[in-house]
């Protein structure tokens, strides 16, 4: 049964109008697919990440029952899913009225441009639909062979690992990777290094790997929990590609293997959304805006389209929304560069009469957003072009709790403090920074972890039970080296009890 | 056929259902917590099943915003919009969410019987009750075009046809004549019928204060919530008592207080009253439920709630209840003297202390475990 089918008669027309201006506004896009469906479906896609086919898992149930409760109440409305594939796939909700589907279609033209000309997506697999699909089927097996409880409890150990990557991994080519290990070599003899250096799929790979792994286990009949490196070999360097890390030497089977793979495979693929959220939205909402208010609409329906606008650049006070000033980002720097307000000559000037009419009408603002999409991710963007101006005209400010009222309060409106904190959010895609230091610790085969503090501390009770999962895996003891109220601790977990070493 | 995300929804379905049943003591003794939906629905709001992760604390993190204030400004507004156009990832969301878990009265009343392994009830009145339905669960050779039974008549004919030979593997035309119609066809279905009462007395005099009233209410839509479950019709009285009785509706029974002394004869008079004018014991299960906090006016009328209970509630309930709340003005003189009367293995009455809101579910157990 299909439960979406490909946009006819109308909807097609209005595509091929829409892809039109996409055109001539000089967007360069993947082959664009527009499907309709109907709400319960596209509730089903955005649990799923987007995608109609994932492997069996609870979350996806979760995230499904609370789209669909929201659904129902009328608390929220997905109107249209995009998602980074070549050719693009995007869903529209069949429900959506006339406005509404030109209004997503312009967006879903600017996320399809960023996706295929932003670096960061650049080693993005295009054809993750049937890659997913393939982890569906894969882990489907694995629950006929080994019980849908033991598989389920290790996915749920390993998504518990999920936001441990290193965000430098996306730029891992085979030959980097061959030219480090050259280097790690002189240090460490790694016997099992061949299958890593060609562009396989990971998934391949660590079958590959546990496959020649089961077959060393059965020669040399290792001891109940086979740890694969010998003691003697420490690791060579911290990593914080923490799940590529348990894939290559924590004590799984064969399909356990598989699984951190396909899950590894997984999160990489969604990295590159989360830390370009700012400048990826404010792309595809400036180029709605540009599409709808230049080219797409007719003036019966201007309200219709300012309303459901406004709806979507509403401003955050908890949170900045990232829609709303990714597209002002853009717009000011679209003006900054046409304007020629930029560079040493405009930085240094002191007269505020002549900055404020500041125009030498250079008009590289299209040149400039065009390039700088391809390159920043959201950290580099903020930090590159965030200015002073901006933030007051956008009405920025930081805010913390204040344990005297119980309450969150605005803190200050200062650029400098804006600025770090913004980019204190974005830094490592809002998680802690924390690698493996050490697979061998205190020479006992434990695992030490270290969280790297940049002043805000973990959360205690996640941080345990993310422990206990970590264990699972490692099944050896594990340790956790943080900061908790100024002190220096260090979680270890045995199997059994929690301690908090000082 | 369904999308596979029915079956990962039902999989996060039984995984929060256990969490309620592992923390059930704490719904309980909360007695709030779980919100009637219409009638046989409850909304069960708990805390988010997340995936535990290495993240940040929450207060000393702060944030960004935008908007207007001055410094020293509270933030609070609305939360993050949800639901707007472009989101790339909706698997993405951040932030504790509160689940509101939604059951249906039998679901809740299997959590509560698991926990508590509460033994089912053995309706009387059964042999004696019976409604008859007509089912559709038989095969008929004849019946209206509605009714045709597609796959059995194409079972048929195929049937007829390989056996005739007349049926052709390389042109696999089915055909089915007249005598190979099948039809749904109705049986006669003998239904078993049981009702119950549940007749809540509860003395409302001066010392029982909110909090013992509070234990009552929890106490009685927990119970109410099982016999429901086992029966499927039920009707539920309402007695108070302080000197006098009287019979009142839900609302009034849970909010009236008064000053007056305390004779509980006069409730058990009323329950008696009621089950002789409405419930013959022969087609109704009876269970009266008291509750007090154990002070009685005088050792003579309790000698005549004695006499009551021996010779008219005792014989025509399936089970009576007596529940003690603990209050602090209370001298508990009731139980002792239902204790010394019947001792606690008496078959028919089930006497149980509550001592606060922790007891509750115990308390239950006692009233229900008896499967009566």
């Amino acid at each position: 049964m299909n439960r979406t089918r490909p946009i006819t008669g109308e909807l097609l027309a209005l595509k091929n109008e829409i892809e039109g201006y996409a055109i001539e506004y000089g967007l360069d896009f993947f082959p664009q697919i527009f499907e309709v469906c109907d709400y319960d479906t596209i509730n089903i896609l955005a649990a799923q990440g987007g995608f109609p086919s994932r492997y069996p898992h609870w979350r996806f149930g979760m995230d499904y029952d609370q789209l669909s409760k929201g659904y129902a109440y009328g608390l929220q409305k997905i109107y249209e899913m995009v998602i980074n594939t070549d050719p693009c796939y995007a869903y529209l909700l069949q429900a959506n009225n006339w406005v509404d589907q030109k209004l997503v279609m312009a967006h879903v033209y600017g996320h399809n441009d960023f996706f295929k000309n932003n670096a960061w997506f650049s080693g993005t697999n295009r054809k993750m639909m049937d890659v997913m699909a393939n982890h569906g089927t894969k882990i489907r097996r694995y629950m006929e062979r080994y019980g849908q409880d033991a598989v389920e409890t290790f996915v749920d150990r390993v998504l518990s690992l999920e936001n441990l990557l290193d965000v430098n991994e996306l730029f891992e080519t085979p030959e980097l990777r061959r030219r480090r290990r050259d280097s790690d070599d002189k240090i460490k003899e790694g016997d099992e290094g061949e299958f890593l250096v060609d562009d396989r799929s990971q998934a391949l790979k660590a079958f590959m790997r546990t496959k020649s792994r089961a077959e060393k286990k059965d020669k040399v009949k290792e001891e109940d929990v086979a740890h694969h490196d010998s003691p003697e070999k420490p690791l060579v360097r911290p990593t914080r590609d923490i799940l590529g890390f348990l894939m290559e030497h924590a004590p799984c089977e064969e399909w356990q293997s598989d699984i951190i793979a396909c899950l590894r495979e997984e999160a990489y693929y969604f990295l590159p959304q989360r830390i370009t959220k700012i400048m990826n939205e404010g792309w595809a909402s400036y180029w709605h805006s540009k599409i709808m208010t230049e080219r797409a609409l007719t003036s019966a329906e201007i309200i219709e389209f300012a309303d459901k606008h406004a709806g979507v650049m509403q401003m955050g006070r908890q949170n900045i929304n990232p829609y709303k000033v990714g597209i002002e980002l853009y717009r000011d720097i679209e003006y900054r560069w046409n304007t020629g307000r930029f560079g040493k000559e405009y930085n240094d000037c002191t007269d505020m009469k002549e900055k404020a009419a500041w125009d030498r009408n250079v008009g590289l603002g299209k040149a400039k957003i065009f390039e700088l999409r391809k390159s920043h991710n959201d950290i580099s963007f903020i930090d590159e072009f965030l200015t002073p101006d901006f933030c007051e005209r956008q009405q920025l400010f930081t805010h913390k709790f204040n344990p005297r009222t119980g309450r969150n309060e605005i803190d200050t409106r200062d650029f400098n403090a804006i600025k770090q904190k913004l980019l204190m959010q974005l830094t490592n895609f809002g998680q802690p920074v924390i690698q493996v230091e050490d697979g061998n610790y205190k020479n006992r085969r434990e695992l030490l972890l270290r969280h790297n503090h940049q002043g805000v501390d973990l959360d205690v009770n996640y941080a345990h039970e993310t422990l206990k999962n970590l264990y699972g895996i490692w099944r050896r003891p594990v340790n956790l080296a943080t900061a908790y109220e100024e002190k220096e601790v260090v979680f270890h977990f045995d199997g059994k009890e929690m301690k908090a070493l000082h | 056929m369904d999308h596979p995300i029915k079956r990962d929804h039902a999989r996060f379905r039984k995984i929060i259902k256990g969490k309620i049943r592992d923390n059930l003591r704490r719904y309980v003794s909360q007695g709030q917590q779980i919100i009637p939906k219409g009638t046989d629905k409850f909304t069960v709001p708990m805390p988010s099943i997340d995936i535990p992760r290495f993240k940040f604390g929450d207060k000393q993190q702060g944030g960004t915003g935008q908007g207007q204030g001055e410094a020293g400004d509270p933030v609070q507004g609305q939360p993050d919009p949800n639901g707007q156009p472009g989101q790339g990832e909706a698997g993405e969301g951040e932030g504790q969410k509160e689940l509101d878990v939604e059951l249906s009265l039998e679901e809740l009343a299997r959590i509560l019987g698991e926990e508590l392994a509460l033994p089912n009830i053995e309706p009387k009145g059964k042999k004696s009750l019976h409604s008859t339905t007509d089912k559709y669960t038989n095969i008929g050779t004849s019946g209206p075009d509605s009714l045709r039974h597609l796959r059995r008549t194409y079972k048929q004919a195929l049937k007829r046809q390989i056996s005739s030979d007349s049926y052709d593997p390389n042109n696999p035309t089915v055909v089915p004549i007249r005598r190979d119609f099948r039809y749904k066809s109705s049986q006669p279905k003998v239904e078993m019928q049981n009702a119950a009462v549940v007749i809540y007395m509860m003395d409302v005099s001066g010392s029982m204060g909110d909090e013992q009233k509070e234990i009552v209410r929890t106490e009685s839509f927990w119970i109410n919530l099982w016999l429901k479950s086992q029966y499927k019709d039920i009707e539920i009285r309402y007695i108070i008592h302080d000197a006098t009785a009287k019979e009142v509706d839900e609302q009034t029974f849970f909010r009236t207080r008064e000053s007056g002394g305390t004779l509980i004869s006069s409730a058990f008079n009323l329950c008696k009253t009621i089950i002789d004018a409405d419930y013959p014991p022969s087609e109704w299960n009876i269970y009266p439920f008291h509750f007090s906090d154990g002070d009685n006016w005088s050792a003579d009328d309790t000698k005549l709630c004695l006499d009551l209970l021996d010779n008219h509630i005792l014989p025509a309930s399936n089970q009576f209840c007596y529940g003690q709340v603990e209050s602090r003005y209370g001298s508990g003189q009731f139980l002792k003297d239902l204790t010394a009367r019947y001792g606690q293995g008496h078959d028919k009455i089930t006497l149980s202390k509550i001592k606060n809101k922790e007891g509750i579910l115990d308390s239950i157990k006692e009233f229900l475990g008896k499967g009566k």
